[in-house]
């Protein structure tokens, strides 16, 4: 029973339904959930990492591991997040924002440092445990977003837009940073997005916030689609 | 945990007890002396009190000159206030103003009046200057330019009081009217700056201010210690009058006392009642205007210079009132008619130190306890409020006010008698509990909006690290809200030390404050000591405000994203 179970996930808020999902994400796999924005994708990462406004009503079970965390709040789910923004703590260094990450269970001074340096070294940012999160570049910033992300030992992962806000030449970069990574902790990983490369990269399913399967169009007509848009 | 949050559900709840009970309680405390259901030597059960207060020969005047100095301040303070904003605002002499004005508003009343008293009275500065080159005074006239029979002098300083704050309070309620793109439209539409901002953005901003300039209102019509230092003595305006017949050590005169507050209590709510109604005939007239079509585009000429004169004289009534009081603290020998003192000396304040840092230290004790009882509570209220999803309503909004437009003149008495009752009376635990109601709402309306706009993100990306709600408010929220936090307790810290009819009727004129102290010395004369309470009693908040700006500053020098965006 390893990976994300999303068993008849269903969001309505007055009567009209806006996420229905039935699928399993397992371990190392991405399920992109793709859509315009308005159409249910962040609806549907609330309802999966607990943090659905009342107004909205939920039905059916998320299962991570083999254990029903549909009720459970936000910080005890294990699933991690990254958001479109990097949301670092502007009042924490670059090593105080990953320490915040690391569980308590890592004891000492010692070996928490040693913990976040080595999660620095694995970002290509050596050193850079005592630097304000201010003056980092964008991609700087994103890498240090995802190694506090995975510092949290989560059991899945969203991955919210993250890299719709980086330019061109950064974001496949990124991208394949991110993806690389997170294929090598094995987790379950959704993606939400609406952004055609974005999805095809992340080389998984996709369905739309409904569970549609959308197919995924030869990389010509989606490379002619992506340079209009 | 589970019993933690219940607390902390409750917070808003305990809050808006602790606001509201001491206001109830206290009216109820006056209601009954005044009936005589709590006999008092002059007043038996009955309506003895208020035969005596209608036999009292200044009842009258006393009660005309409480509305009239009451709304003339409120009228003159808004017009200014609405006048600065509509002509000047965008231009550079706003700015100017804004960073002369902000600072005035953490100077408290006693001090401000006292400052405008130095700077008109018949031997005051600005006499001086023009004497005797241009009068050939070489004697303080004998003119009455401070306790004028009309209350002018009253007027005057308790709108170079309110102008500031009513800036602020319209500043604040201006991101939420799409000022910006309604005066644009305007604009491409013909209309002059001040008739585009009356016709496009007044009505929204006076729907957010509506509270705070009631507010003004019943403060202005029930001034105690700027009454005490700048109005008519004969007789004295109706709140002071009530303050002199509770004072009186015989208790002979509480029953008049309470009758006294109940009428002072009748005349702001008939007061705000007529307000309301001015406003509906303010909002048809404006409607009228605006319809008719009239650009307005000439009066920019007129209406921008008076703007700044008269936001000018504002500046310099409390600036040259507060130098005023800094030169006589420092002053030696300094006879009339002469502009400046021959010589400037530290004997005043040496002599006074003693007295100074013994007054000091309690006003500083009572300011720390109620700010830090405040800020507590209101942070709690603010995280229920965040972790429970609870919404505040407007109904909480106007409870949260309740303390600020029912006259203090009106509820002190009674909590007055129930300290007396209860023999905490005169300690400074009883005084700190009275600031506390009057602290309270201040910082919550300090704190709250900043508090409510904190990215709602950071606490969600630190839930899905695994952080509950007590680690993400002690240590994302807590420090990311540093400034604004001291900024509330700032803004408590000034409230504080500025009570004086709370510190005098709890206190029993057993705890004195600077505030107490500088207006009883007022009567007195002594302009040199005088000065040095009143500047010591503005250096306190000014401070406070200066420590909630630098230690921000200071924790997070290395933090870029921690920079106020300037």
């Amino acid at each position: 029973m390893t990976g994300l179970h999303l068993t008849d996930l269903r969001v309505t808020r007055g009567g009209s339904t806006l996420v229905a999902l039935d699928t399993t994400v397992a371990r190392g796999e991405v399920l992109t959930i793709m859509g315009p924005s308005g159409s249910g994708k962040s609806t549907a990462l609330a309802a999966i990492i607990g943090t659905l406004a009342p107004a909205f009503s939920l039905q059916g079970s998320i299962a991570l591991d083999g254990v029903d965390v549909t009720h459970l709040p936000t910080r005890a789910r294990r699933i991690g997040l990254l958001f479109q923004d990097d949301v670092l703590f502007p009042h924490l260094s670059v090593g105080g924002n990953l320490a915040f990450a690391l569980p308590a269970s890592v004891k000492g001074g010692k070996a928490r440092r040693a913990a976040i340096d080595a999660a620095l070294d694995q970002a290509g940012l050596h050193g850079f445990a005592a630097r304000d999160p201010a003056t980092l570049s964008g991609g700087q910033r994103a890498r240090i977003a995802l190694m506090r992300t995975l510092l949290a030992s989560p059991r899945a992962l969203l991955l919210d837009e993250p890299f719709s806000r980086l330019d061109a030449d950064l974001r496949a970069r990124i991208r394949s940073f991110v993806l690389t990574r997170v294929r090598e902790e094995g987790l379950p990983v959704i993606l939400v997005t609406h952004d055609a490369d974005d999805a095809r990269a992340a080389g998984g399913r996709i369905v739309s916030p409904l569970g549609q399967p959308l197919p995924i169009r030869p990389q010509s007509v989606v490379g002619k689609t992506g340079s209009i848009g | 945990m589970q019993r933690r949050g219940g607390w902390l559900a409750q917070a808003p709840r305990i809050t808006l007890l602790l606001m509201v009970a001491p206001v109830l309680a206290g009216l109820a405390g006056t209601l009954a002396p005044a009936f005589g259901i709590v006999p008092m030597p002059d007043a038996p059960p009955g309506l003895a009190a208020f035969r005596q207060l209608a036999d009292w020969p200044g009842t009258a005047e006393a009660a005309r000159l409480s509305v009239t100095t009451g709304v003339a301040a409120t009228v003159l303070s808004l017009a200014i206030t609405l006048l600065v904003v509509a002509a000047l605002q965008g231009t550079r002499a706003f700015t100017l103003l804004l960073r002369l004005l902000s600072p005035l508003l953490s100077v408290p009343h006693a001090a401000v009046a006292l400052g405008m008293a130095f700077l008109i009275a018949p031997s005051g500065w600005i006499i001086r200057a023009f004497s005797p080159w241009a009068t050939g005074w070489t004697a303080p006239p004998d003119l009455l330019t401070l306790n004028d029979p009309m209350g002018l002098a009253l007027i005057a300083g308790l709108v170079a009081k309110e102008v500031p704050f009513l800036l602020l309070m319209v500043l604040a309620a201006l991101p939420q009217t799409d000022a910006p793109r309604r005066m644009m439209v305007a604009a491409t539409l013909g209309y002059g700056q001040t008739a585009a901002w009356a016709y496009g953005v007044l009505p929204a901003v006076y729907r957010q201010i509506r509270l705070p300039v009631y507010a003004v209102l019943a403060y202005s019509m029930t001034a105690v210690e700027m009454a005490l230092i700048l109005g008519p003595t004969l007789p004295h305006s109706l709140a002071v009058q009530i303050t002199l017949w509770m004072m009186d050590p015989s208790l002979a005169q509480r029953g008049t006392a309470a009758a006294a507050a109940l009428l002072q209590l009748g005349l702001v709510g008939a007061a705000l009642l007529g307000w309301r109604g001015c406003e509906m005939v303010a909002r048809r007239l404006l409607t009228c205007l605006a319809t008719a079509g009239a650009r307005g585009a000439q009066l920019d000429a007129v209406l921008r210079p008076a703007a700044a004169v008269l936001a000018g004289l504002v500046v310099a009534a409390v600036g040259l009132g507060l130098a005023g009081l800094a030169v006589w603290s420092l002053a030696g020998l300094w006879s009339f008619p002469d502009a400046w003192p021959d010589t400037l000396t530290l004997k005043t304040w040496t002599r006074a130190a003693p007295d100074l840092a013994e007054a000091g230290g309690m006003t500083l004790t009572l300011a720390m306890l109620a700010t830090l009882v405040a800020v507590t509570l209101t942070l709690a209220c603010l995280e229920a409020e965040a972790r429970h999803g609870l919404r505040p309503t407007s109904r909480a909004l106007w409870l949260l006010y309740l303390p600020l437009i029912v006259p203090q003149v009106a509820f002190l008495p009674g909590l007055q008698f129930l300290a007396l009752v209860t023999a905490i009376e005169g300690t400074p635990l009883a005084v700190a509990a009275a600031h506390l109601v009057f602290v309270l709402p201040y910082v919550f309306l300090s704190l709250a909006p900043p508090y409510r706009a904190w990215d709602t993100r950071i606490a969600t990306a630190a839930a899905a690290l695994g952080a509950g709600p007590e680690r993400i408010f002690w240590q994302l929220r807590l420090p990311m809200l540093l400034r604004p936090v001291l900024t509330a307790a700032a803004v408590g810290i000034a409230v504080s030390v500025g009570q004086y009819l709370p510190t005098l009727l709890i206190g029993g004129g057993r705890v004195v404050t600077l505030t107490t102290e500088a207006v009883a010395l007022s009567s007195g004369g002594n302009r040199r000591i005088i000065g040095t309470y009143a500047i010591l009693q503005m250096a306190l908040p000014a401070l406070a405000f200066a420590a909630a700006v630098a230690l921000p500053a200071l924790a997070f020098r290395h933090r870029r994203g921690m920079q106020v965006a300037a």
